[in-house]
This record gives C-alpha cells, structure tokens and sequence, in this order.
C-alpha cells in the first residue's frame, strides 16, 4: 500500500472512531455552528468533543505547521481528509475567521513571537476573532479608511468606527486595519491586533433583513494598544490586507459548493414527482437542474483551485473569480430553495419553518456578493489583474 | 490526483498548440470553406497527425498506439476548438478508439486508426435531438445480421473508412438492454451516405442501411449487452466535445480581449470601459469553471470511476454554456466587424453551436443531472 493508500486508511479508520454522529448532521442554523472563543456555546455537548478531538490531532488546520498547533498534513494528505470527511458528512469542527482568513496571514507577515501566541490558540478554538476593515466611508474604496492609530511610547492610540464588523459582539480579538500615515492612501495602512476586552472598545449589533444580526458597528475611543502588535511593517498593512482578503474570498467562494441534497429534498417534498420520477414543476426542474450543473461544475473549479493554491499555481487575483461565482451561486441556490419551499418557506415564526429558517438564510446570502468585496470589484479586480484591460 | 496538468500533460498541450497553430489555424479553415472541399478536412493534415502519433494516442500500445487517455486527448481537442482545425479526431480517434478498445472488432480496426489509414464516423442519432432511443434494427440473418434504418448528423459519414453503428437487436427502441454496436467497413453493400454541409463548413452525412448484411465479426462487445460500449463511446465523445467547446471559447475570448486593447472609440481604448470589463470578466469565470469541469470529467474516465457519466455531463452541459456565451459576447464586442465574413469570429460561433448540438445539447444533458440526482 501506498503511504497515501494508507494514510486513507488510516483517517477513515479515526474518523469512523471519533466523529460522533450528531457531527455527522448537516448544520442546520448558526446554533449547531461551533465558533469557539473565550465564551462559546455549543448547541450539542458533541460540538465540543468533535472540536478538542479533531484539535488533538491538529485537524482544525490541517496543513498549518505542528508548531502551531496544525496537523502539518502535505496537500495531498489535506485532500484525503477533506474528501473522507466529506465522505461521512462530517461538519467543519470548528468555524473561525482566525482559521480562514488571520491564519494565513500571520503564517506570511508575523513574527514568530505573534504566531506563537494567537496560532495555536486559533486552532484550538480558543479565541474567536473579528476583522476590523470596512468603515462608514470606506467600503468598496477601502483604501479610503480613517480609523487611525497614534504611536504614543510602546503603544498605538487607536480612534475611529468600522462597520459590517462579523460578530464584533461576540469575537475576542480583532485585526483591524488603522491609518498610520494620511499623506498617502494605500502606504499610510497598518495591520494591527488587540483584545476587544481593552478599554474604548464598544460594538452595536446592526439588525438586518434576515431578523438577525451578524453584524456589529464597531467604535475605538482612545484604545491602548502594544506596538508589538503590528503586523508586518508600518505602513505596509495594505500588502498584509490584501493577502488576508484573497483567503476571506477563497471562504466566502466555499459557499457556492455546498450540495444540493438539500435544495433537492425540499422541491420533491413540496411538488412530488410525476410517474416518471420527474419533479412534477417541470420550469422548476429545469432552473434546478441548471444550477445543479453550474453548481457541479463549481465545485470541480473549487477543488482545481485549492490544488493550484496548494502547488503556488493560482494567479493571485483568482480568489476574486472563485468569490464572484461562488456566491452568485449560493444566491441562486436560496432563490430556489424559497421557490422550492412555496409559501411554506415564507412563514416567519414557529416551529413548523425552524423560525424562519429557510427565508432568513435567503436574505442572509443576499450579502454574499457585497461582504468581503462586491461582485462589481471582484469584477473589476478580474478585468485589472488577470484580463490586463486598461483603466478608464 | 490534483486537477490540473501533470509535466507531461503540459509538455503535450504546448506541442498540440504550437503544432495546430501552425498546419490548421483558423485560415486553413477559411480555405477549406472557399474551395468548397467535399472532404470537410485536409487528409495531409490528418497524414500529419498520424506523424505526430495523435491518431493512435489513445490506441494501446499492443495495437500502435500511445495507450494515453481521455486527459490527454482533450490537451489536443482543446487545440483543434482554439483553431477551429477540421479533422475526424473526435470520431476516429477518441470516440471510436473507445469503443472499441478492448474488443476483438478492436483487433482489426485498432492498429489501422493508429496508423491514420482508417477514418472513423459515429451513427448514432436518428432525430435531430440526440436521445437515448435507437429505433434502428439489426435481425439475425445466418452468421450475423441485416441492417436497415438510418441515421443523422454522421460526422465525416460520407469519407468515413468505418462506421460504428448502434441498433436494436432485442426489444424496443427505448430499452436498456437488447442494443448491439457495430463496426463495419463504410463501402459494405446497402450502406449509403447523402452528405450535408453544416453551418461551420463541417460535413455531416445522413446515412441508409438498407438490408446492410455484416457478420458476426463487426460485433462491438458483445450482442444485446451494447449499451455499456455505447456509452463507453458517448462518455469519450461527450466530454471530448466538451473539450473541444471549451477550446473554442477560448478561442474566441482571446480574439475578443484583443479586440478590446486594440479597438478606439470615444479617444478611449473600449477595453477600458467598465460595462464591456465587467463582461469580459464574467465571461473569463464561465470559461474557468468549463475548464475545470471538462477536466474532472477527463481525470474521472481515465480512473474508470464509476461517477464519471456525472462528471461527464455537467462537462458537456457547462462548456455548452461557457462556449455558447463565449462566441455571443464576442460578436456583440466585436460590433459590426463580428458580422462579416471577413472576420474570423463568426466561424466561431458556428462551430460552438455545432459542438453544443453534438452528443446531447445543454438540455439533454441538464435533464441527464436532474434524472441521476433523481428529481
């Protein structure tokens, strides 16, 4: 046997083991979602255990280095345990914006001192972080933040408000963009860390369409923060938060290519089938059947992509394409799950809809082309970076 | 495997590029179509296929061949798309290399096509939607059988060496089983061909079999069990298409982008323009997702994994709608220069819209998905 052939052998015999079967469920609201943090809350006592066993092994982060609490898996042992735990549905043991998007960043731009502190800590889902870029008047012009940071002794004095801020209310850290110098726009950027516990921190939930409120406003008054915290150079937050955005993107894209069991289940539980099997809505089974080839096709790209990324193969800017499509996608699946559901997707309350379930992840996804960079920058970047079509 | 070329795979598409770019760009195509060819190929270009060992890529080795896969042979069809190259590859040397791969009608046929002696056309539709019904019926008759029925849109059907034939030999048209392939020498007494020039200057050919008599040699696999050979033939065919689609697109969204650095209007280069980016852009996403597609469907049928029917058709279905965006956006950009003849970038369009029709269309293939996910 081959060591690949075993190593398959291996994490399907350890995932069998140790993946308790409540993990094996599809998640089915942001309750059964394991976020961790200093306060974390699990909705089923087996979040817990499938996190530290998975954390154990270094599972949380497959690929990072041991050193930092990852499993040092090579790609094509990251591949094989994505693929046998796709296999008996294992859900993600742990959700973080550390993992997705900080982690990289660190593992590029941080000292060793920063990675030793917050990645394995990251891993183990011990601290839950937030990401401190948009800003009321810098959006889509992002580079056009005002959020400052004054060096004042070993520290940084930070001033200033972000907005769309993922689960301020709930993270324990930030990494957040501040101006450091207002002569230039890209130049003057800094990438800093800090506890949101530090005094001046305040957030304010922002009430959505959904009824939820996944997102915060966030406001610095006067907040202490170490220069040890900087990450990277002064100045050249720009480069780190650009990197950290290709890995937000790549996220976010993942969306797109979650399967379509489910969208399918519900319309033949609403409609029924014909005598031939056949979902008896015919135009319905059609634009089903459409997205379902998009979405298959989706998913290859998905997985050529993080081969290539894994190789050092992708073009820089192709996150922005895999973030463009994946959640227009993930869009059009709820679209259709909505028109799957018939009035019975519209019922707001009540255990018969989960509350709402269905209608609050549709308007959920509708922020999926506009958070992390909206669909018209994604393009734009497409047409820029990989098109090399001229500015206006 | 990780999905994208391995050095080999890599090292060939640089040779297939550099090798169709040069004997049949897009002006070969052109001078084909002006001299009325009544081949719908050039059989120099296809003596220089042989020498490049293209036509026997997929044969095994034991029989001549390279004993490469579906991988590889879309690395070439991809090219043949780009450049719009006419050749009977798809049929001779992909689809019916796969069919009869393995099989003792195979041991005769198999060496010939490595050789580039034997051309090969595909009867399998007998309507003008592709379908999984064969109406055609083969009644024993002594050692082996009587044909008669016919058949459409038979690419390279009237110049074809052999035709690879499917027909009912038990049952009705619509079942699964009772469905027998054959390979039979294209001059056999009662086989007539009427050849029809299609849109992109290709030539397909509706073909008679009237009380056609083969023996029992001509039997692909084996008798009432044809199906699996059939689709054998139609999951090489299909995502062969695909990949010849796919290089089509490409084709045509590399003239476009050009278009659109050269082109001035309003003092501007029009590529500048956000509303034309923003297409272009979107049109580059669809053509990366076909890529991938057509590739995982490719790697699939190379593992002989038993989901590639799946992978197979969200590759045809996603390179039909990538392609077909791809030859549209392209006109439309191009403006009233995409409308002349002189123009390259209408024989895109007419060969996109070829290769969507072949082996199941968009539709034909979307329905496939939705009947395996059983909805």
């Amino acid at each position: 046997m081959s060591d690949l052939a075993a190593f398959r052998a291996d994490t399907r015999a350890w995932l069998e083991a140790n993946c308790p079967p409540s993990m094996r469920e599809p998640v089915r609201s942001d309750k059964d979602v394991t976020w961790g943090g200093r306060n974390p809350s699990y909705a089923n006592p087996d979040q817990k255990l499938w996190l530290d066993r998975m954390a154990e092994r270094g599972w949380t982060v497959p690929d990072w280095p041991t050193a930092y609490g990852g499993g040092g898996l090579s790609p094509a042992e990251a591949k094989i345990l994505r693929g046998e735990m796709a296999a008996i549905n294992a859900r993600n043991p742990l959700y973080s914006f550390g993992i997705s998007m900080l982690g990289p960043a660190l593992l590029k731009y941080g000292t060793e001192e920063q990675k030793q502190e917050h990645l394995p800590r990251i891993a183990r889902g011990e601290i839950r972080w937030c990401q401190g870029y948009s800003e009321p008047g810098a959006g889509s012009d992002l580079a056009g933040l005002q959020t400052s940071a004054v060096a004042d002794g070993d520290d940084f004095i930070v001033n200033g408000q972000k907005v769309w801020t993922s689960y301020a209310d709930k993270a324990d850290w930030i990494f957040c963009l501040v101006r450091t110098d207002r002569s230039t726009k890209q130049g003057g950027i800094s990438f800093l860390l800090f506890d949101m516990a530090s005094p001046g921190v305040t957030t304010r939930p922002i009430k959505l369409i959904s009824g939820n409120s996944p997102f915060c406003e966030t406001f610095f008054d006067d907040v202490r923060v170490p220069k040890a915290n900087l990450v990277g150079e002064l100045n050249k937050g720009w480069d780190v938060a650009k990197y950290l955005l290709g890995h937000e993107r790549e996220m976010i894209s993942g969306m797109g290519s979650t399967g379509n069991g489910p969208l399918i289940a519900k319309a033949v539980e609403t409609i029924g089938t014909d005598d031939t099997g056949r979902l008896a809505d015919p135009m319905l089974r059609a634009a089903i059947a459409t997205f379902d080839v998009r979405a298959r096709a989706f998913a290859a790209m998905s997985e050529r992509f993080r081969d290539e990324l894994k190789a050092g193969r992708a073009h820089p800017a192709q996150p922005s394409m895999m973030k463009y499509v994946g959640t227009e996608l993930n869009k059009t699946r709820h679209e259709l799950l909505m028109a799957a559901g018939g009035s019975d997707a519209l019922e707001w309350e009540g255990t018969d809809s989960d509350h709402g379930a269905a209608a609050r992840a549709w308007l959920r996804t509708k922020a999926n082309s506009i958070e992390g960079g909206t669909s018209e920058i994604q393009l734009n970047i497409i047409a820029r970076r990989i098109l090399d079509l001229p500015l206006q | 495997m990780p999905l994208f070329l391995n050095e080999d795979q890599t090292m060939l598409a640089d040779t297939a590029r550099e090798f169709l770019g040069e004997a049949a760009p897009v002006a070969h195509l052109r001078r084909l179509r002006d001299a009325d060819d009544p081949t719908g190929f050039d059989r120099g270009l296809w003596a220089k296929f042989a020498e490049m060992g293209f036509t026997g890529m997929m044969v095994p080795e034991s029989a001549g061949g390279l004993g490469l896969g579906h991988v590889e042979a879309g690395i070439v069809l991809e090219e043949i798309g780009r450049n719009l190259s006419p050749s009977p590859f798809l049929t001779t040397s992909v689809a019916a290399v796969a069919a009869l791969s393995g099989t003792s009608a195979g041991e005769h046929w198999l060496p010939r096509i490595a050789a580039g002696e034997t051309i090969a056309a595909l009867a399998i539709d007998e309507r003008a939607k592709h379908g999984d019904a064969v109406a055609m019926r083969a009644e024993r008759s002594g050692n082996g059988f009587r044909l008669s029925g016919t058949k459409q849109f038979v690419a390279h059907g009237h110049v074809a060496d052999l035709v690879v034939v499917a027909a009912c030999t038990a049952g009705s048209a619509e079942d699964a089983e009772g469905l027998t392939l054959f390979a039979l020498a294209a001059d056999t007494p009662g086989l007539t061909a009427d050849a029809r020039r299609l849109t992109d200057s290709s030539i397909a050919a509706r073909l008679t079999f009237d009380n056609v008599v083969v023996d029992g040699d001509a039997v692909v696999g084996s008798v009432d069990d044809g199906r699996a050979v059939l689709n054998r033939l139609l999951r090489a065919a299909r995502s062969g298409a695909a990949a010849e689609s796919l290089g089509v697109g490409e084709g045509a969204a590399t003239r476009t982008l050009d278009y659109l650095r050269q082109r001035k209007q309003f003092g501007q280069t029009i590529g500048s323009f956000q509303a034309l980016q923003h297409r272009a852009a979107h049109l580059y996403a669809e053509l990366e997702v076909a890529r991938a597609a057509v590739l995982k469907a490719q790697q699939l049928l190379d593992e002989g994994a038993t989901d590639a029917d799946t992978a197979v058709s969200v590759a045809k279905a996603m390179a039909g709608m990538a392609s077909t965006l791809a030859v549209q956006e392209a006109v439309q950009m191009h403006g009233g220069i995409g409308m002349t003849d002189d123009a390259d970038i209408g024989f895109f369009m007419k060969r996109a819209r070829v290769l969507t029709e072949m082996f199941g269309d968009i539709g034909y293939h979307s329905d496939h998905i939705a009947r395996i996910g059983g909805y």
